[in-house]
Parts: structure tokens; C-alpha cells; sequence
């Protein structure tokens, strides 16, 4: 029996590391860092694009499809998610209040940037990914083959990690780590600042001014002590200091054109490379944008009227202008030369690639909107080398369609993540068998 | 780069030669006489009664108008609500910058200008002893935020004195909920502690950094944005406007500020400036208030609307503010109650709102008065300026109009047509709401959590 076991284990592991080699015969390839090829053809082996051409050549053994009327991209990249690290909270019996563990009694609330307040720099979404959320599946389905995930909460939230969307073992999933520190810019509220500094948007900043200011006190004060310890005080870690040093790139929300600009000025000051998030009223301040040669990660969640408004209450014109022009966002940022993805915000992937073609319609190009799932984020990421694009040597993930992939019931026909074959499914029911059957990862 | 963007934003708006004629000139430190004013590269170049046009210039015609200098508002907190005016969480927020969150769109401002004023302090709240860094901007409508920046004058903090900082973070708990973690200080006597407090902690500061700049100490200090501000006051470099009601706390502020070696630029409110006018005087402080607003709590119940008069009788450089945007469209009619209460003449009563804001702020070599060499900002009234009947007709800053009443009125056709049409247009679009499938809370980007 034991042995028996050790077999399958093995089997399954072995399956799991040696991909089938795919080729994909004469489809049309949309490789987006190159123009379109009308009839070529990709090999998959070992995880990876071996050639992409209009005459590559199928190697024996491969598992051919025909692609005659297929469409071949590369996997789409959500730029900013939570899937993995947040899953939905769970629907059945609660087990964990049979051990009654002691409450610990609240932090107080933070009295200055000496209490590094809501920062929690150094956690990481890779250490904390899972491969188990529904949402993983879901994200496939649609055509996401990977995405950027953060902890969200927090001025400096915690660094991000780049991930792929198959797999049963998260280390494995894993492209890129840190990604990023995701931030929030928004005081902590409480009339009064009973809950504690920083309150206002001015004292988050002040925070954020101060914790580099620390950052560069802190970096020379240890290399002089490292240097030479010898009769030095010791200078104490700071874990929030270097979580925001490993980080590497700052992740910064700005939604209309003055915070843009206000979030700019602050990320000028503190000498690390900057993404602006959100970006809804970026259709005013492309110019902003490009003088500052901001990339930016556009919420494909435009605004709407909320449901629950008052539908008597009047709206100031601003605000209509802002619902009526979001979306155009995109397309102006393109004209403009501003390099910018789109991100789920919360969304369904149907959702979000409803909240994509509306831009589309506001006339980005089908291609510069896939463009901006894939190559762009892969770019603003730093992994462009690997990611992104239907290129020799870069990771085999791809959606292959018939038809176009932004429309409104995309024909999906299979999805690679790791030269792994998927195939798509209704949302929740399970995979069915597919045909071969032998690239298909085991469940 | 801020001086950069400003030199940009210089060579946009001087471009005109500007020769308004035929007007009253109320110039507030030299007379009120029919005549021109001449403006060229942003600034004015001549005032008299007797100019000519030069040629080029565009001229202006204000026959039967009134011209004043632009209205300063020395207490004000529009264009700086996105993020709150308050760092309230703690009792000395001496590092927070309203410079950060000055909202160029905000409509306060373009309602000001509508009002004739052209530069405003912007204060952070009062609700600690030691508040943020305040911050001077200019009403120019349309620009962005570091171009509503005014570049004149040093920079200032707030104060604040009575019920706001000991009140503040220290919530009165609801019954039988929880207590809050109290915020010190809760008494008066606590404020002034923080004080002492503040500034002993900002001496050790300073020496820190002198021992060590003069190899003394070979310890590099670490910079703290909190301290370096209270530096700069006790070094004379940032001005500090206390808010405050009551008079013996006023003096309380005056002998501790001189106990750490620094004067207190003005008390803002000071309404019972009137009873401690020689000790301001003496302290060389200036008054800011309000010219008939009180009794909205208990601190404020000897206010009398004879405090800018008396106060400006025994010497004292007093001023009228708004701390509110709506007060602040007509400045010029709570300047001009001080003539009837107190009987100031029409100078004095313009001084209030112009040259007294200007030199509380030290920016009166640049605005506050029609005088060669100043900035051009300028308002042109269809009345006289201290009348009730009296509307601004064009503004200018820096010899740029930014408002033109005419030109607002006729654009208001156009911008009510846009607002229905994408009213209509959004009705078309509403779809009944429908139950969501996935009923999980979805933050908007600024929100803490993105799902």
C-alpha cells in the first residue's frame, strides 16, 4: 500500500514537471511585441515558447492542433489582484472557535511616524499565496493566465508578487517576488484622530516623506556600523524600512487628474521608482502623465452612478464628466504614449473584460487592449522578459480562441499556463476530460 | 523644480500690457483718486491720475467702476478638504503640509475669486496645541496646485489655543461603550505644557544638529520632518498663527513664545484682542479675526464688534478673515461693518482685508496695496468696494484675468446644456439594479482594500 502510494505520488510528480511539447499549426498569431502573423505557428516545450513563426517547424512527438481559425495571444496579466492571498471567506461550519485562544487587547493607536503606523512593508503576497482560491480556476477560464498580486491594507501595504494561475503548488506559481509595495494614501479617519496618526491625507504624507527620510538614516547608519561594529552602538532592525527597500517600486493610488499630480510631486521626492493606480480621470492628464513618464495601472471598474444614490439628489458636472469620459482613458493614454495596463479592481474576470471592451469602444484597438493585459503589465512589472508576449524563450502561457478575445462571449477554446493545457470551463463546474488528455495537469 | 514650474507658469501669464483707466483707485496706503493703473510683466508699473496709454497696451476701461487691490484672506481652509485640515490624531503636527493637498479644482476658490480675493492663507485646523505648516496660495483658477502656490513671503505653522486642542482625541465616549484612548493634553494647562514640552525637545534638536555640523558631535542626528518646523520658528525663519479666543490665554501663548525666543505672528479670532491690545502691542503681534462672529461656544462670549476697531486704535495691526468659503465671497462687507462699529475710516476698514493680511503674512512688499512694483492683483467693482451693492467685475493676478463677470455669466448657458445633456444621457442608459451575483464589498481604488 505504501509503495503503491509512492507511485501515484510520483507519477502525478512526474507529470506535473514534464509538460507535453504542443504545437499549434497555422493559426493566427497575435504576439503583440511583434506585428500579427497571419498563419504561423507555436511550439510549447517544457514550460516554454520554443519558436513562434510563420515557419516553425513541429517537432515528432508533439501534440498538434490545427489552428485554422484560431486566434493564439499571450495569457492575460491582471495587474493588480488579491487572488490567492484573499480568498472569499468561508461559507461552511466555523472550526475555529473550538480552542478558545486568548484576544489580544488592541495596539493603541500610533502617536507619530515612530510607530510605524499601518505599515506592514515586509509581509509578501508570495509567502502568503495559496493555490487553492475558486478565483484562481475562474481567472483561467476567461483568459488570465497571470496576475499581480498584493496585501491590499495599508499605507505601505506589503510587496507584491507576479503569479501564475495553474498549479497545485504555490512556490511553483510563482514568477516574480516582490513585485512592488502596494500603498494607500488615505488618512485613517476618526473625527479627532482618536484612532491614531496618521488621520489626514497630509499626515499620511508627512509619514511616507519621513519613512524614507528613516530609510536613507537607517541604510548609512548600518553599513557605517557593519563596516566596523567595533565600539558602535548597535543600530536596531527595522523590518517596516526594509520591507520598503526590497520593494523595489512603489504602487501609488491616484484617481483624478490633481491627485495625479499630488502623487506625483510625493514620488518625485523619495527616489524610488513610482506606478500610479486607479487613474480614471487619466483622459485630462495625458500630458501630466507623460511629462512625468508615469507608467500607470487603470482600473477597468469605471465609475458608475451608485445604486444606491439618492435619485433626486442633483450631480455636481464634474462627476457626470468623469462617468461619461473614464473609459476613454485608455485610448487617450495611448495616443499620448503613456504606458499603462488595466486591473480587475475587485471584479469578476467578466466583469473586467466588460469594463475593457467598453474602452475599446471608446477606440482603443482589440490589440492595444490585449496589449494592455499583457506586454504593458509585464513591462511595468519588470518581467517582460519572461512574460507577455508569444515570443522565443518566454513562458508558455497563451489563450488560443476563435475569433476575437474581446468580445462579449469570447469562443475560448484552450489556455496554457506553463505550456499546461487547460480547458475552459463554466465558471464552478469541473474540468472536463480533455482531448489527449496528456498535457492536462492532474487535479 | 517648484521654482522651475513657477518660471514656467511666469512666462504663460505676463505676456499683457494692461492700462486700466478712468476708474476709482482705491490704493489703500496712498489715497483714492480717479485714474489708471498701468500693468506690465505681471506687475504694476504706474498709478496716478494722469497717465497715458502706452501704445500696444490693451486698454481697459473701468469709467464709473472702482479698483481695488486684490482681497487677502488671512484665515482659510478651502481647497485643502480632500485629506482633512486636521492631523488631529496627535498634539504637535508640526510636520504635515497643507502645501500637499491644495485642490486647484476646488470651486471655494473660483467662488473667491468671484469674491475679489486673490490670495488666501490656506491653515491647517486647530485642533492641536501645534498644528501643520500652512500654506499661501494664489486664486489662479485653472492652474494646477504648485502653480497655485505664492512664492512670497516665509512659511508658517498653526497654532492653537482653548476648547479645539484639548477637546480634540479625546471624544466623549457614548454611554457605556468604550473609552477612547485619551489624547493629552485635556485641560489648558496641558496645551501650554505641550508647548514647553515641544520646544525644549526642538532645542535639544537644534543643538543636536549645531554640535554636529561643527564636528563636536560625530552622532549624525536623524532628520525629523516634526522638529525641524519648530526650529525654523525659534530661528525666526517660519510665522506662527495661533488660534485663539480668550485673552489670558493669549498672554500665556506671548510670554512662553518669548521664553523660547520667538514672537507669535498673529492671534487668529483674538476675540478679546480688545482687552490685551497693549500687551500685543508690546509682543508685536498681530490681530485676525472675525468682525461679527460669536458666541457659538463658551470661549468665545465677550467677542464685541468693536475688536477691530479698538484694536487698530491702540496700535495693534489688526485684520479681518473669513475661515469659511462662504464669508470669504464678501470680505469687503465684513471689512466694512468696522466703520460703523468703530467708526474706522474707508482706509482703515480696506486695510483690513489688503495691506494689514499682507504684513501679518510679510508679503506686503509684493501685494495688499496699489503701489508701483507690486503684483497686479487687481479688482474691478461695479461700486465702491466697502459697499453692500458692490460686485467684481473682472479680477486680475499677476496682471492675468482669472475671473470676468461677463464672461461667466454667458458661459453658463453652455455649461447647463452639457450638465442636462449627460443627465439625459445617463437616464437612458439606467438599467433597473439587479442583485449581484458576487456580493463581496468592492473598494474603490483610494480604498483600503482592493479586492
Amino acid at each position: 500500500m505504501k509503495q503503491f502510494l509512492l507511485f501515484i505520488s510520483l507519477a502525478m510528480f512526474s507529470l506535473a514537471q514534464t509538460p507535453v511539447t504542443v504545437a499549434i499549426r497555422n493559426a493566427k498569431l497575435v504576439t503583440i511585441s511583434g506585428p500579427v502573423i497571419a498563419k504561423g505557428t507555436v511550439v510549447l516545450r517544457n514550460g516554454l515558447i520554443e519558436e513562434a513563426s510563420e515557419n516553425a517547424t513541429v517537432p515528432d512527438g508533439a501534440w498538434v492542433i490545427e489552428g485554422d481559425g484560431l486566434t493564439v495571444y499571450p495569457g492575460l496579466i491582471d495587474s493588480i489582484s488579491n487572488v490567492g492571498i484573499a480568498p472569499p471567506a468561508p461559507t461552511g461550519p466555523v472550526t475555529a472557535a473550538i480552542t478558545a485562544t486568548p484576544v489580544a487587547p488592541p495596539a493603541p493607536p500610533a502617536r507619530g511616524p515612530e510607530d510605524r503606523p499601518r505599515t506592514t512593508s515586509w509581509e509578501r503576497a508570495a509567502d502568503k499565496f495559496r493555490s487553492n482560491d475558486p478565483r484562481i480556476e475562474s481567472a483561467r477560464n476567461a483568459g488570465f493566465t497571470s496576475a499581480v498580486i498584493f496585501p491590499t491594507t495599508g499605507i505601505f501595504a506589503g510587496q507584491g508578487a507576479v503569479v501564475n494561475l495553474a498549479g497545485d503548488n504555490p512556490s511553483k506559481m510563482i514568477i516574480e517576488s516582490p513585485a512592488g509595495q502596494y500603498m494607500t494614501l488615505t488618512g485613517g479617519g476618526g473625527a479627532g484622530g482618536a484612532r491614531g496618526f496618521p488621520s489626514s491625507g497630509m499626515g499620511v504624507y508627512a509619514y511616507v516623506r519621513q519613512i524614507f527620510i528613516d530609510l536613507d538614516y537607517y541604510e548609512r547608519t548600518k553599513a557605517a556600523y557593519q563596516s566596523n561594529p567595533s565600539g558602535k552602538q548597535r543600530p536596531a532592525y527595522d523590518r517596516a524600512l526594509e520591507g520598503v527597500k526590497e520593494s523595489g517600486r512603489l504602487l501609488m493610488p491616484a484617481t483624478s487628474k490633481v491627485e495625479m499630480e499630488r502623487v506625483i510631486k510625493l514620488a518625485s521626492e523619495l527616489k524610488m521608482p513610482f506606478v500610479l493606480y486607479g487613474v480614471h480621470e487619466g483622459y485630462r492628464a495625458a500630458s501630466v502623465l507623460k511629462q512625468a513618464n508615469a507608467s500607470v495601472l487603470i482600473s477597468a471598474k469605471w465609475p458608475t452612478r451608485p445604486p444606491t444614490a439618492d435619485p433626486e439628489a442633483e450631480e455636481p458636472l464634474r462627476t457626470l464628466e468623469l462617468r461619461e469620459s473614464a473609459a476613454s482613458t485608455p485610448v487617450t493614454l495611448n495616443k499620448e504614449g503613456v504606458k499603462f495596463a488595466f486591473y480587475s479592481d475587485g471584479q469578476t474576470p467578466a466583469e473586467f473584460l466588460k469594463g475593457v471592451r467598453l474602452a475599446v469602444t471608446r477606440g482603443l484597438s482589440h490589440d492595444d487592449a490585449v496589449k494592455a493585459m499583457t506586454l504593458s503589465a509585464a513591462e511595468i512589472y519588470g518581467v517582460s522578459n519572461r512574460l507577455g508576449s508569444i515570443e522565443k524563450g518566454k513562458i508558455a502561457n497563451l489563450v488560443v480562441t476563435k475569433g476575437d478575445l474581446l468580445t462579449e462571449k469570447p469562443a475560448i477554446q484552450y489556455v496554457f499556463v506553463d505550456g499546461m493545457h487547460y480547458v475552459p470551463t463554466a465558471d464552478g463546474a469541473p474540468t472536463p476530460t480533455a482531448p489527449q488528455g496528456t498535457g492536462r495537469r492532474p487535479r | 523644480m517648484r521654482f522651475a514650474l513657477l518660471l514656467l507658469a511666469s512666462a504663460a501669464t505676463y505676456a499683457e500690457t494692461i492700462f486700466i483707466q478712468n476708474a476709482t483707485v482705491y490704493t489703500v496706503t496712498k489715497g483714492t483718486f480717479k485714474g489708471s493703473v498701468l500693468i506690465e510683466d505681471g506687475k504694476i508699473k504706474q498709478v496716478g491720475q494722469n497717465l497715458a496709454a502706452p501704445s500696444g497696451a490693451r486698454i481697459v476701461d473701468a469709467a464709473g467702476m472702482h479698483l481695488s487691490p486684490g482681497i487677502i484672506d488671512a484665515h482659510s481652509h478651502i481647497a485643502a478638504g480632500a485629506g482633512g485640515i486636521n492631523e488631529g490624531s496627535v498634539s504637535v503636527s508640526s510636520m504635515v503640509r497643507i502645501e500637499d493637498f491644495v485642490d486647484p479644482e476646488s470651486v471655494a476658490i473660483y467662488r473667491a475669486l468671484a469674491g475679489g480675493v486673490t490670495s488666501a492663507n490656506i491653515l491647517h485646523g486647530s485642533a492641536n496645541a501645534i498644528g501643520g505648516q500652512n500654506r499661501l496660495i494664489k486664486m489662479r483658477w485653472g492652474k494646477t496646485g504648485v502653480e497655485m502656490l505664492f512664492d512670497g513671503g516665509p512659511p508658517s505653522i498653526k497654532f492653537a489655543l482653548g476648547e479645539n486642542p484639548k477637546r480634540s482625541g479625546n471624544p466623549t465616549p457614548a454611554p457605556g461603550g468604550p473609552t477612547t484612548v485619551a489624547r493629552y493634553p485635556a485641560t489648558r494647562m496641558g496645551v501650554e505644557d505641550i508647548y514647553r514640552q515641544a520646544f525644549t525637545e526642538a532645542k535639544e534638536y537644534q543643538k543636536a544638529w549645531v554640535d554636529f555640523k561643527s564636528g563636536k558631535s560625530t552622532v549624525e542626528p536623524r532628520r525629523d520632518l516634526r522638529l525641524e518646523p519648530l526650529v525654523e520658528i525659534m530661528e525666526g525663519k517660519r510665522l506662527v498663527h495661533c488660534h485663539a479666543y480668550r485673552g489670558d490665554e493669549m498672554l500665556m501663548m506671548m510670554r512662553v513664545a518669548e521664553e523660547f525666543g520667538f514672537r507669535i505672528a498673529t492671534f487668529q479670532h483674538v476675540q478679546e484682542g480688545y482687552k490685551i491690545a497693549k500687551e500685543m502691542v508690546e509682543h508685536g503681534v498681530g490681530g485676525s479675526g472675525f468682525s461679527d462672529w460669536w458666541a457659538y461656544k463658551m470661549e468665545v462670549v465677550d467677542g464685541i464688534p468693536y475688536n477691530m476697531a479698538l484694536m487698530t486704535s491702540k496700535g495693534v495691526m489688526a485684520a479681518v478673515n473669513s475661515d469659511d468659503a462662504g464669508l470669504m465671497r464678501r470680505l469687503n462687507t465684513e471689512a466694512a461693518k468696522t466703520m460703523k462699529y468703530g467708526g474706522l475710516t474707508e482706509d482703515q476698514a480696506l486695510a483690513l482685508i489688503t495691506i494689514n493680511p499682507a504684513r501679518h503674512m510679510k508679503v506686503d512688499d509684493r501685494i495688499g496695496s496699489i503701489e508701483v512694483g507690486k503684483d497686479a492683483d487687481l479688482v474691478i467693482w461695479n461700486k465702491p468696494p466697502l459697499s453692500s451693492y458692490a460686485v467684481p467685475q473682472k479680477v486680475y493676478i499677476d496682471g492675468s484675468l482669472y475671473f470676468d463677470r461677463d464672461t461667466d455669466v454667458s458661459s453658463r448657458i453652455a455649461k447647463e446644456a452639457r450638465k442636462k445633456a449627460l443627465e439625459e444621457k445617463a437616464k437612458a442608459q439606467q438599467i433597473p439594479p439587479q442583485p449581484k451575483k458576487d456580493s463581496a464589498p468592492q473598494g474603490g481604488p483610494q480604498s483600503d482594500e482592493v479586492r
